[in-house]
Parts: structure tokens; C-alpha cells; sequence
């Protein structure tokens, strides 16, 4: 009796619905859910679009409301990709099961192995390299070497330093753990957090502008933040410093996507996968954003290459991911707010 | 037929399912961010919530109740300018006031960068914005409306009048204010405040640009980096405890005392102000006004022009602009009538389940928008998946998403939140109709909808514009909601202003901001043509 009053309800409400809706027959189509904003992401979909006449539909939110949305969504989700600004938001889609495999030599070919999951679920497909950017007018290059240098007294209030809420920072803090183990990496940030010159600033774009200024010396930011602050205005007293180079190297992160594991056109959205490292798309990622083409047979933009060759930490971003929780508690314990 | 008393208990229902999803999370065990948080940050969290919330409040009671005051009773240069301009600041979203207040004030902000060159000192006397002060003056500035234009509304309807009581009962001007004019403005002020309580509590934006730590950014925190939507959850769940509790209290106070007031005194004579009387209060308005929106939107409008030629592209903010309108108008009228049926259905039948029902409709304004569009998603998930279950069965059609995907998602999650918006203008305009006035009116042979439409209405008018241009102008500035129900297209100015900032980059979220803010005075004017006198 309940059952069926719950079905006529249903019915209702269906028939309903139906009448605001008008479900055409697409054409064939990509639907993607994207964490890089719409002026990062639009021109690579303009490529595909007009080279195999696949449409794309997508929608851009934060990582974490587009992950909590794919969940909720489960089997009836529209969603047929899943693009990140980091690799630890795709290891967590990974983790909750909302990626599926992506066989494909292509990729395999474009994308070197330490930026792409082993299980093959997400792929990277620009590099953001995390680096220190210096006051050329207050810090000789010869000061400079390691991030891990950065927590030595001798840098006791001039260090700036983005909020460690950014994933940016989270994944560099775990990549650390990975490679110092906890109680060494929580040593570290202690230092960094003891040489603050001020508190920890809320995007890396504050982080440069307070180095420039000359509140601090130092700071840690993405380079393409750096880039478009010196494209605005190019007599700024800032530099690239390349650390670690004579260890483990620099901290890379990834811009990436994954194929969802319920997507209705699973097809079409590994030709996209594939063709966003495909040489033109990687072009397109390095003119747009000033970030480095994963795919190492593409050069970066000339404005970018001028910056200098680095050596990168060649850890699996996986590490990323796995060790996010743990180094944000570190983060909490050393007071890095 | 009197099926319409059922409406509180709908809405409230409505309220439930996303606070019931939330709320579960309680019983189930705790993990170890629990721990964590307990033993690193949330002793100081709670503190910085306190503070804040405290500081909010009384700083826009402060300035909410004394503008309104001066704008209601006396008459001074530039009065009647001053009555609707001071609501404008409504029009700027908090998130955009703090990081213009941070582009202007901070260290490397214009002002403290010429006083260095000015002065040749490293300026370090200059009190850094990024604290906790910083937040609750950028706050302050930004939410004071709320109270000031329901304060405005009461002093103009009994203030005067009241005053001349007291008077007449041998007060002076002041012990008159205090001992009768504010306690009788009770129900609105307290209206407002709950507004700011609640905004100031579920805000994320704001406290992000200054990077100052809330029981809300533990909340992002915990989902969002310790990808542990179930932490996230449970700490929502306190936090939704917590407004409960303090809108019950406030409940049992009002229930107390009784108001009954309804004739407009628009004729009452305004008190003049003369000598330096005069000056301090323009003074004191001008200068809020200045700090609250003329000196942010000048920012805005410096940096949108810089930043132009680059993101400038007319048919797209067009369409930004029409969906943001639309959504904004389509929201305020769903919400405004069921908040009417319901307010008048609480009348129709009073008792202390309705009572209830009518309180928990309005608790969706203090959940973080994230959680609580999370907590609409889940729901309707299910009901989705259940309905296109049901289509395939019986016409064997891949129907994917029905509800989602569609307006009716994005106005459900809006009517969840901003009922709490429409309700205090509205139900504090409803108690001004005194039994007795519906007995005159039955007396003379009014019944039913003649009642509603001759009675009723002109006295609900002014309540009603009130919520109607509230909840357009939260609408139109509110971005998680928007941004996670919104269908694919629909990008409004706040998706637009989201997309910049969440690049760091203020300078290019200025065109979309300024945009917006030119927008949301729309409805103010409107809203101020319709009560301005």
C-alpha cells in the first residue's frame, strides 16, 4: 500500500519534471567537472572540440565540492571527467572509487611516469613547479639552497609563506615526509614557521607582493604566479631560485584529470584525456597559465624558459596524496596556520 | 482545506532533510581528526569564533540601531540621502569588502606604502588588518544593514511616537530611548542580529582573505584536506546545535512580552538637529558610508578598469548578469511566499509545534554553504536516483538526472538557506496585526482574502519588501551554493568573482565584483522607492 503510494508520488513528481525538461539527443559529448577555472581550462576544450567535433559541458567548483559531489552523484552522475589543480584531490577521487583505469599508450607516451598514478586512474597534464622566490635587492642566490634550508635561524624573519590550508603546501609537506619521514619534515616546518616575518598570507600572489615589498626575503610559490606578477610589472626586485637541486629536486605538482567511473560517454572522454596531452594541448597549457607542459618533448613558454632548466623531484605524486592527512596534522602541531 | 497549516511543518521538513543528513554524522564513531583537532587547534578556533561572532554583533547592533535611529527621528542635512544610501553596503559582498580592505590597508596596500616613502619609517606602529580586529571591522562594515533596516523599520513605524510617551511620562530624551523606544524595537533588532549571528558563523569567504581560523574553516578543513566529510560533518552538527539553542532562547524571551504597534506615525515631525549636534552625526554616517562602500567600490572600479581589456567580454557578463538577476528574483519570490504562508499559518494556528516548526525553517542560514548544499545534494541524489529507477521500469527510459541539474535543485538549496532572511522582516511586520485589528475588520465584513488583500497587505508591505530585497541580494552574493547546484551554463557574477579569487587574483575579480554590486542596488532602490516617503 505504502510502496504504491510511494510509486504514484513518484509518478507525479516525474511527470512533473519531465515538463521543464526537454532531453534532446546530444550529440556526442564530454561532460567535465573542473577545479581549473574556466580561462585555464576553455582554450584546450575549444581545441578539441574543433578538432574532433566533441562537444564539452563542464561546471567549475572547488576540488573538494566537486569530489563530494561526484560521491553523492555515484552511478547517476553526468560527470564523465574529473579535472584537478593537484594530485592529491585525484588520489582521493582515486581512493573513493570514482575513477576508472584509462589503458592507453598515449598517454603512457606523453606523460612521464612519476606524474600519472601507477594504477593508471589520473594522469598529469601540467607541471607547477613550487620554488622559491627572493628579494633581489635584500638575498644573494648564494644564500639560497633547499627548502629544508629555509627553517635555519639564519632566515629568522624573512620568510613568507602562503597559508598551509592551500593543498599547494600540503602536498609539499608530504612529499617531505616521504622523503624525510614525520618527526625530521615536522622539524622543518617548525623552523619555517619559527622565521616567519609575518603571518601565513592567503594566496601565493599576497606571498610575492610582501617579498617585493620588502616585509620578507623569501617566499615559496608556484612559478606562474610569479610569472604573472612580472608580466604586470617586470621592474619588481624578484627571482627564480631552482632548490634542491643537488638532492632530491624540485617540488612539482600536477594539473591532471581522470575518466569517472560512472560517465555515460567514457569514450569520448579518454580521446579528450589523450588529446589534452597531446603536443597541441600541452602547447595551449604553456601559453596559457605559464605552467610546464607535462609532456617533456613540449617547451615552455619563452617567457618561462628564460626562468632557467631544473631538475625535478622525481617521486611518484601518489606520495601526494597518501601522506595529505598526515601532513596537515603536522602542519597543525608545528602551529603553521 | 486549511491544509495551508501545514506549510511551517513542510518547510521545516525541507530545513531537515539536508540538517538530517548532517546531523546523523553524530552517531556514528568519531575518527581521529577528532583527536587531533581537539589537541592542536580547536581550543583557539573556539576562541576566534567567539571573539568574532561577539564582536560582530556588537558592532553592527552598534551601528545598525544608531543609524537607523538618527535616519528614523531626527532631521539633519542630507537625512533623507543618508536613509537609503546607508543600505547600499547590502550590495557588497562581505568576501569582496575584505579583499579590498586588505588590497588598501595591508602592508603592501597603496596606504601603508606611501606613508613609508612619506615618512621614511619601516612603519611597523601601523596596525596590521590581518587580525582579528581587522575581521570584525571588515564584517561589521559589511553585514550592519541587516540590523539597521530592520531597526529603521521599527523606529519609523513607533519610534517618535513612543518617544513622546515617555516624554509626556516625564523621560528625558535618553532614559526614553533606552527604557522604551529599544526594548519595544526588541522583535527587529533581534531579528537583525540573528541574521548577522548566523551569516558571521557559516561565512568561509571572508575569514579565508584574512586567514583567520573559525569553527567554520575547521569544518573545510576537515573535509576538504583530510578528505573526511564525516569529521566535516559532525563539527556542522555542533554547530547547528549551537544556533538552535541560542534561537530558542531568544524565542522564550520574546514570548514574554508583547508588541502591538501598527499605524506608520509618517507625519510625526522629525526632530531637527542644530550645531555641532548636527555635524557629529553627519560626520558619524558619512564616515560609515565612506568606509562600508564608497572607498571599496572605488578600489573596485580603479582595478576593474585596469584589469578591463583582459576579461572584458560583453555578451558573457550579460549572461553572467541575467542569471544572476533571475536566479536572485525567481529565489526572493519562492521564498518570500512560502515564507508568508508559513508565518501566517503560524498565526492562523498558533501552538508550540508550529511555533518550532517555523524556528527550524530558519536555521539553514548559519550552516557553511559547502555543507549545507552537500547536505540538499544527498537527498535529492537519492530521490533522483530512485525517480529515473522508476522510468526505467516503467517506460524504459535512460533518463540520468531529472532534479539535478535543473533550476529546481539550485531554488530548493536557496529557499533552505534564505528562509531565515525573509522571516524576520516578515514576521516581525506580522505582529503588528493585533487581534483586534482583524476584529474591526470582520466587524466591518471583511473575511478571508478581502481581509488579507485591504488589511493585511498594506500593513505586511514594508516586512515584505524588506525580505523580498534581503534575500535578492544575498542570493546574488552567495557562491558555494551556487557554484556546486548550479546547471552547466549557468555562471553567475559570484561563480565569475569566484574564479578570480580563487587564483589570487583581486585585481581581475574587481569587473565581476563591481558588476555585482552595481546590480544589487537594483533591488535597493526599488525596495527604497517603495517604503521612502
Amino acid at each position: 500500500m505504502l510502496r504504491s503510494n510511494l510509486n504514484y508520488f513518484f509518478v507525479t513528481v516525474f511527470c512533473f519534471i519531465s515538463l521543464f525538461i526537454t532531453h534532446s539527443v546530444h550529440a556526442e559529448q564530454v561532460v567535465v567537472y573542473s577545479a581549473r577555472i574556466e580561462q585555464l581550462i576553455k582554450p584546450m576544450f575549444d581545441a578539441f572540440t574543433q578538432e574532433t567535433g566533441i562537444k564539452v559541458k563542464y561546471i567549475t567548483d572547488n576540488e573538494g565540492a566537486l569530489l563530494a559531489r561526484l560521491e553523492a552523484e555515484g552511478k547517476n552522475t553526468p560527470a564523465d571527467m574529473l579535472i584537478t589543480a593537484d594530485a592529491g584531490n585525484l588520489w582521493a577521487a582515486a581512493q573513493a572509487g570514482l575513477l576508472k583505469p584509462v589503458k592507453s599508450e598515449k598517454l603512457e607516451n606523453n606523460i612521464p611516469a612519476h606524474l600519472r598514478d601507477p594504477q593508471n586512474e589520473w594522469f598529469g597534464l601540467s607541471i607547477r613547479a613550487r620554488t622559491l622566490i627572493y628579494n633581489t635587492k635584500k638575498v644573494k642566490p648564494s644564500e639560497l639552497s633547499t627548502y629544508e634550508d629555509l627553517a635555519d635561524p639564519k632566515w629568522r624573519k624573512r620568510l613568507c609563506l602562503r597559508t598551509s590550508k592551500k593543498v599547494y603546501n600540503q602536498s609539499l609537506v608530504a612529499m617531505m615526509i616521504a622523503e624525510h619521514g614525520e618527526a625530521e619534515a615536522e622539524k622543518i616546518v617548525r623552523g619555517w614557521v619559527a622565521n616567519l616575518a609575518t603571518d601565513p598570507l592567503s594566496d601565493d600572489t599576497r606571498a610575492l607582493e610582501f617579498v617585493a615589498s620588502g616585509k620578507c626575503d623569501v617566499t615559496l610559490v608556484n612559478t606562474y604566479y610569479y610569472g604573472r606578477l612580472m608580466q604586470k610589472d617586470p621592474t619588481l626586485p624578484l627571482a627564480v631560485f631552482w632548490p634542491n637541486q643537488n638532492n632530491s629536486g624540485v617540488h612539482v605538482n600536477i594539473s591532471g584529470a581522470g575518466v569517472t567511473r560512472y560517465g555515460r560517454n567514457q569514450q569520448a572522454a579518454i580521446k579528450l584525456l589523450e588529446f589534452l596531452s597531446s603536443d597541441k594541448a600541452q602547447n595551449l597549457f604553456a601559453d596559457v597559465n605559464m605552467e610546464y607542459p607535462a609532456n617533456p618533448r613540449i617547451e615552455a613558454d619563452s617567457f618561462v624558459a628564460a626562468w632557467g632548466s631544473f631538475k625535478q623531484n622525481p617521486m611518484n605524486l601518489v606520495k601526494a596524496g597518501e601522506l595529505q592527512t598526515t601532513a596537515v596534522k603536522l602542519m597543525d602541531r608545528a602551529g603553521y596556520r | 482545506m486549511a491544509g495551508w497549516r501545514l506549510v511551517p511543518f513542510l518547510a521545516a521538513a525541507l530545513v531537515l532533510a539536508p540538517v538530517g543528513v548532517i546531523i546523523s554524522s553524530l552517531f556514528a564513531p568519531a575518527d581521529d581528526i577528532w583527536l587531533h583537532l581537539v589537541e592542536t587547534t580547536l581550543p583557539l578556533l573556539l576562541v576566534n569564533t567567539f571573539w568574532l561572532v561577539l564582536g560582530v554583533i556588537v558592532g553592527t547592533a552598534l551601528l545598525g540601531i544608531s543609524l537607523a535611529w538618527f535616519t528614523a527621528v531626527y532631521e539633519f542635512p542630507g537625512r533623507s540621502f543618508f536613509s537609503w544610501s546607508l543600505l547600499l553596503p547590502l550590495a557588497m559582498p562581505a568576501y569582496v569588502t575584505a579583499f579590498v580592505a586588505l588590497g588598501l590597508f595591508d602592508f603592501t596596500g597603496p596606504i601603508q606604502t606611501t606613508l613609508r616613502v612619506w615618512l621614511d619609517t619601516d612603519l611597523s606602529w601601523f596596525p596590521d588588518i590581518r587580525s582579528r580586529a581587522g575581521v570584525i571591522i571588515v564584517m561589521t562594515l559589511a553585514f550592519y544593514p541587516y540590523v539597521y533596516l530592520l531597526a529603521r523599520n521599527a523606529f519609523l513605524s513607533q519610534g517618535k511616537r513612543s518617544l513622546e510617551v515617555a516624554q509626556s511620562l516625564g523621560l528625558n530624551r535618553k532614559q526614553g530611548f533606552f527604557r522604551v523606544v529599544l526594548p519595544m524595537a526588541r522583535p527587529w533588532i533581534a531579528g537583525g542580529i540573528m541574521l548577522v549571528l548566523m551569516e558571521t558563523l557559516a561565512d568561509f569567504g571572508t575569514v579565508a582573505v584574512f586567514n583567520y581560523n573559525t569553527f567554520t574553516t575547521a569544518i573545510y578543513k576537515a573535509w576538504f584536506s583530510m578528505f573526511s566529510l564525516h569529521a566535516a560533518s559532525q563539527l556542522a552538527s555542533l554547530l547547528i546545535i549551537i544556533v538552535f539553542v541560542v534561537i530558542v532562547l531568544e524565542q522564550q524571551l520574546r514570548l514574554r512580552m508583547r508588541y502591538a504597534e501598527n499605524k506608520r506615525s509618517q507625519r510625526a515631525q522629525r526632530i531637527q538637529l542644530t550645531g555641532w549636534h548636527k555635524w557629529l552625526v553627519i560626520g558619524f554616517v558619512l564616515s560609515v558610508l565612506f568606509f562600508a562602500f564608497l572607498l571599496p567600490v572605488t578600489q573596485l572600479c580603479i582595478w576593474a578598469i585596469q584589469s578591463f581589456t583582459q576579461d572584458y567580454d560583453l555578451t558573457r557578463y550579460l549572461e553572467f548578469l541575467w542569471h544572476s538577476l533571475s536566479l536572485s528574483g525567481l529565489a526572493a519570490f519562492l521564498t518570500c511566499l512560502v515564507v508568508m504562508t508559513m508565518v501566517y499559518a503560524a498565526r492562523r494556528y498558533p501552538g508550540s509545534a508550529t511555533r518550532y516548526a517555523v524556528r527550524t525553517a530558519t536555521i539553514g542560514y548559519a550552516l557553511p554553504g559547502t555543507v549545507l548544499a552537500i547536505g540538499v545534494y544527498v537527498p535529492l541524489t537519492w530521490l533522483d536516483g530512485q525517480l529515473s529507477e522508476l522510468a526505467l521500469q516503467w517506460f524504459q527510459i535512460e533518463t540520468g538526472q531529472l532534479i539535478q541539474g535543473t533550476l529546481i535543485t539550485m531554488l530548493i538549496a536557496y529557499l533552505i538557506r534564505f528562509m531565515a532572511v525573509s522571516h524576520y522582516p516578515i514576521e516581525s511586520a506580522m505582529q503588528r496585526i493585533t487581534h483586534s485589528i482583524d476584529e474591526a475588520a470582520m466587524s466591518l465584513g471583511l473575511h478571508g482574502w478581502a481581509m488579507i488583500k485591504k488589511v493585511h497587505v498594506p500593513i505586511l508591505k514594508p516586512g515584505i519588501f524588506t525580505a523580498a530585497t534581503l534575500v535578492f541580494v544575498d542570493v546574488m552574493k552567495e557562491m558555494p551554493i551556487t557554484l556546486m547546484t548550479r546547471p552547466f551554463g549557468w555562471d553567475t557574477l559570484a561563480v565569475r568573482i569566484f574564479e578570480m579569487t580563487s587564483e589570487g587574483q583581486w585585481e581581475q575579480a574587481a569587473l565581476p565584483a563591481v558588476t555585482l554590486v552595481l546590480a544589487g542596488l537594483i533591488p535597493i532602490f526599488l525596495f527604497m522607492r517603495q517604503t521612502e516617503k
